[in-house]
C-alpha cells in the first residue's frame, strides 16, 4: 500500500519536473516576452551538449551542468541582441526566424558533431521502496523542477531586476522614460530564458540518447504547459504543471503511454476552451 | 516524433538536393541506382551508415569496371526522415531520372509508403534492413534479416535460458505492433507468457511509468522494440532504477549500436541475434571493417544497416551479371534458379525465390557489464522460411502484400 501510494507520487513528481523543466525557460521567453521560441529545443539540446562535452573533459558533473546552463544563456543573449530583438511586436516573424535557428542549429550539430554524441554516466543510485526500485536522480530532478520556480518568482518578483523587467515588458517606453536601460534588461532576460533551457538539458543529459534532433522531444510538452499556463508565468507554469501531471500520470498509470499522451493534448485543448488566459488569466481575474 | 515535428513541418521548405551523387563519365552509358536514405533529421543516425555502406560499394564495384563494363551512377536523395517526401523523391528518381534500380527506405512506414509507387513502374527495389517480414512483392527484394531469422533463434533461446514470463515494451507503429505480434506467436508453441505489453509513441523519451509496470509484472525478460534516439532514453534510466532484468531484441546493438553510446553497465544483460555486427572478426569481416574504415575513419560503429546497404550493390551486381541484363523480368529468372548467391563478409547468402528475401548467417549475441560484445550462440545459415511456408511464391504470382501471422495469404 505504502509502495503503491509513493510509487503514484514518483510518477507525478516525475512528469512534473519535465514539465516544469521542458518549459520555465519558454515561459520566459514566450509567456512575458511574446517571442514564439521555435528553436526553445536547441537550447535545451545545445546545454545537453555542453554538459556531455565538459563531462568528458573531466568536469564533475553538476559543474558540467552549471557550464551547459551558462553556455545556453549566454548564447541566447548573443541571439537576442543580433537577431531577436527587431521581432518583439511581431510574433510571426519570430516564429519563422526561431525555426530558421532551430534549423541551422540541428543541422550545423549533425555536420559539425555528427549524428550521436557520447552520453554521460547516470548517477547510479537507487532506493526501494516495496517491491519497486527508484532511481534517486528523478527525485533530484524534482527538487530542481522545484528550485527553478522557486528562483522564477524570487528573481522577478523580489529583486530590483525583476521589477525593472516586468515593467519592461508591460509597457518599454515609460519603463525607458524612467531610466530603465531597456536593452540590457531584454538581452538579460532572453539569456536567463535560454538558460533555463540549458538547464533542463544539462539535468535530462545523464538519462537521454544524445543526437542532434533530441530538443523537439521537449517541445510538445513546453509549449502546452506555457500555454495552459497563461500569461503571468509567475502564477501559471506551477499550476499548469500540476494539473497536466496528474491527467498524464493518472492515464499513464492506468491506460498506458498512449493514451497518456493523447489525454494530455486533449485535457489542453479543454482547458484553453474554458480558461482561455491559461490559469494565471483565471488566478488573476478571481483575486481582482 | 512526426507529430512533434508538427510544427516545424507547418511550413516546410523545399529542402531539395541530389547529395553524394557520384557522377560517372558520362560517355560510358553509366547504370543509374536511386538511392533514398535520411541523412538529416531524427534518422540520421541510421542514414548516415547507410549511405556510406552504399557509397563504398559503388567506389569498389566502379574501381574494378562497374556492371556489365558500365559504371555506377549513385544518386542519392536525403527524404529526411518524412513519408511524404519519401514519396515524392521516389516518383522524381522512378519516374524523371529513371533509374535503374531504387534502394532505401529506413523505417517500414516508408517502405511502405513507396512500394506502391515501385510496383507502378517495371524498376527492381532493394530494402536494406532487418524488418518484420511478410513483404510478398516481386518488385522488392529484402536483403535484411527478417523474423524467423532473428525471432525463432532469439526467443526459443531466451525462454530457455531466462524463462518463459516476457513483458513487451515496443514502439506504436507497423513495426513495434508486428514485431510483438510475432513475439505472441512465437511465444504460444513454447508455454511462454506476455505479463506486459506496452506501446510507446515514437518520440517519448520519459519511462519512469514503464519501469514501475515491469517491476510490477515481474517477467523473467524483457522484449525490447523501442525505436528511435527518444526511446532509446529507456535504457539509462533503468538501468539507473537497477531494473537488473535481461533484455532480447531484434534492433538493439547491431542496429543502433547503444553500447556505443550509452556509458557502461547501461546495456549490460542485452541479447540480439544479428546476420552482422562491427565485433564480427571472421576474416572475411575484418577485411570488410578495414576498407570501410579507410574511406569513413569517424565511422562510430558499422552497424547491419550499413553493411546491408554494401551488400545490396554486389547483390545487384551478381544478378545483373549471372542475366546479361538489367531487365527486371530477366533478373527475377535468375533468382528463380534458387542458387542466386554472393560471398558476403557474413559468409554465402542466397536470395529465396519464393519471397525475395536473403538467407543469412546468424549469430546470437550479448552484452557485458563493460559494454563489450560477445557471441553467444552460432545458429549457422538461416534460410527466410517463413513467407513460402504460408503459401507466397514470386515465381508463381505476384500478391504485393505484407503478410503477418494473424494476415495470411489466402489459400490457392
Amino acid at each position: 500500500m505504502l509502495a503503491d501510494s509513493f510509487s503514484y507520487f514518483y510518477q507525478f513528481a516525475d512528469v512534473f519536473a519535465f514539465l516544469v523543466l521542458s518549459a520555465a525557460g519558454l515561459a520566459i521567453i514566450f509567456g512575458m516576452m511574446g517571442i514564439i521560441n521555435l528553436a526553445h529545443g536547441e537550447f535545451i539540446m545545445c546545454g545537453v551538449y555542453v554538459t556531455s562535452a565538459a563531462y568528458h573533459a573531466g568536469l564533475p558533473l553538476p559543474l558540467a551542468q552549471a557550464c551547459g546552463a551558462i553556455a545556453a544563456g549566454l548564447i541566447g543573449m548573443l541571439l537576442e541582441v543580433t537577431i531577436i530583438r527587431p521581432l518583439y511586436s511581431r510574433p510571426l516573424d519570430s516564429l519563422l526566424v526561431t525555426w530558421g535557428i532551430s534549423l541551422v542549429a540541428t543541422q550545423g550539430t549533425l555536420i559539425a558533431l555528427g549524428s550521436t554524441f557520447p552520453g554521460i554516466d547516470m548517477p547510479g543510485h537507487s532506493f526501494s521502496v516495496g517491491d519497486y526500485s527508484f532511481s534517486s536522480y528523478r527525485m533530484v530532478l524534482f527538487a530542481a523542477s522545484l528550485c527553478v520556480l522557486g528562483f522564477v518568482y524570487v528573481l522577478f518578483m523580489r529583486t530590483r531586476f525583476g521589477v525593472h523587467a516586468r515593467a519592461t515588458m508591460q509597457n518599454p517606453g515609460m519603463a525607458q522614460a524612467l531610466g530603465v536601460r531597456k536593452g540590457l534588461i531584454y538581452a538579460v532576460s532572453f539569456g536567463i530564458g535560454t538558460g533555463l533551457a540549458g538547464l533542463c538539458g544539462a539535468l535530462y543529459a545523464p538519462t537521454m540518447n544524445l543526437i542532434p534532433t533530441m530538443g523537439t522531444s521537449f517541445l510538445v510538452e513546453a509549449f502546452v504547459t506555457v500555454v495552459v499556463g497563461g500569461a503571468n508565468v509567475l502564477l501559471g507554469t506551477a499550476p499548469a504543471a500540476i494539473a497536466l501531471g496528474i491527467i498524464r500520470t493518472g492515464l499513464n498509470a492506468w491506460y498506458g503511454q498512449v493514451v497518456g499522451e493523447i489525454g494530455l493534448l486533449i485535457a489542453v485543448i479543454l482547458i484553453i476552451r474554458v480558461l482561455p488566459d491559461g490559469f494565471s488569466g483565471w488566478l488573476t481575474r478571481r483575486s481582482s | 516524433m512526426k507529430r512533434r515535428a508538427l510544427l516545424a513541418g507547418a511550413a516546410a521548405l523545399p529542402l531539395f538536393n541530389i547529395v553524394g551523387s557520384e557522377r560517372a563519365r558520362a560517355d560510358a552509358n553509366p547504370i543509374k541506382i536511386g538511392l533514398l536514405e535520411d541523412v538529416s533529421g531524427d534518422l540520421a543516425v541510421f542514414g548516415i551508415p547507410k549511405l556510406h555502406g552504399s557509397q563504398l560499394a559503388v567506389e569498389e564495384i566502379n574501381g574494378k569496371g562497374g556492371i556489365l563494363g558500365r559504371p555506377i551512377d549513385l544518386m542519392h536523395l536525403d527524404p529526411q526522415g518524412d513519408n511524404a517526401r519519401y514519396q515524392e523523391f521516389a516518383r522524381r528518381l522512378l519516374q524523371k531520372e529513371k533509374v535503374d534500380l531504387l534502394i532505401g527506405g529506413i523505417t517500414s512506414a516508408s517502405r511502405e509508403a513507396i512500394r506502391p509507387i515501385v510496383d507502378r513502374t517495371k524498376t527492381l527495389y532493394f530494402y536494406t534492413n532487418q524488418y518484420e517480414g511478410g513483404v510478398c512483392d516481386a518488385s522488392m527484394i529484402s536483403v535484411g534479416a527478417v523474423p524467423e531469422q532473428q525471432l525463432s533463434t532469439l526467443i526459443p533461446w531466451m525462454v530457455e535460458k531466462f524463462g518463459k514470463r516476457v513483458y513487451t515494451v515496443a514502439a506504436d507503429y507497423n513495426f513495434g505492433h508486428l514485431s510483438a505480434e510475432w513475439g505472441r506467436t512465437l511465444l504460444k508453441p513454447l508455454g511462454g507468457e506476455i505479463v506486459g505489453e506496452e506501446f510507446i509513441p515514437l518520440g517519448v523519451s520519459q519511462f519512469a511509468q514503464t519501469i514501475q509496470n515491469i517491476q510490477k509484472a515481474k517477467p523473467d525478460w524483457l522484449y525490447m522494440l523501442n525505436v528511435g534516439a527518444a526511446q532509446n532514453s529507456f535504457f539509462p534510466q533503468a538501468s539507473a532504477a537497477h531494473l537488473d532484468i535481461p533484455m532480447g531484441s531484434p534492433i538493439k546493438i547491431m542496429l543502433g549500436f547503444e553500447h556505443k553510446l550509452f556509458p557502461p553497465p547501461v546495456m549490460a544483460n542485452m541479447y540480439a541475434t544479428a546476420n552482422w555486427f562491427e565485433e564480427l572478426d571472421t576474416p572475411a569481416a575484418e577485411d570488410f571493417k578495414k576498407r570501410w574504415r579507410a574511406k569513413f575513419p569517424k565511422e562510430t560503429y558499422i552497424n547491419d544497416m550499413g553493411y546491408n546497404a554494401y551488400v545490396a550493390l554486389y547483390m545487384y551486381k551478381m544478378l545483373a551479371e549471372r542475366a546479361q541484363s538489367l531487365d527486371k523480368d530477366t533478373i527475377r529468372k535468375v533468382i528463380a534458379k534458387g542458387d542466386a548467391g554472393i560471398d558476403a563478409p557474413e559468409g554465402h547468402i542466397v536470395i529465396d525465390p519464393k519471397s525475395q528475401h536473403t538467407s543469412h548467417h546468424m549469430r546470437l549475441l550479448s552484452v557485458d557489464k563493460e559494454n563489450k560484445v560477445h557471441i553467444v550462440k552460432d545458429f549457422g545459415v538461416i534460410q527466410p522460411y517463413w513467407l513460402g511456408q504460408v503459401g507466397c511464391d514470386l515465381t508463381k504470382y505476384n500478391p504485393k502484400e505484407q503478410y503477418t501471422p494473424d494476415h495470411l495469404p489466402p489459400k490457392r
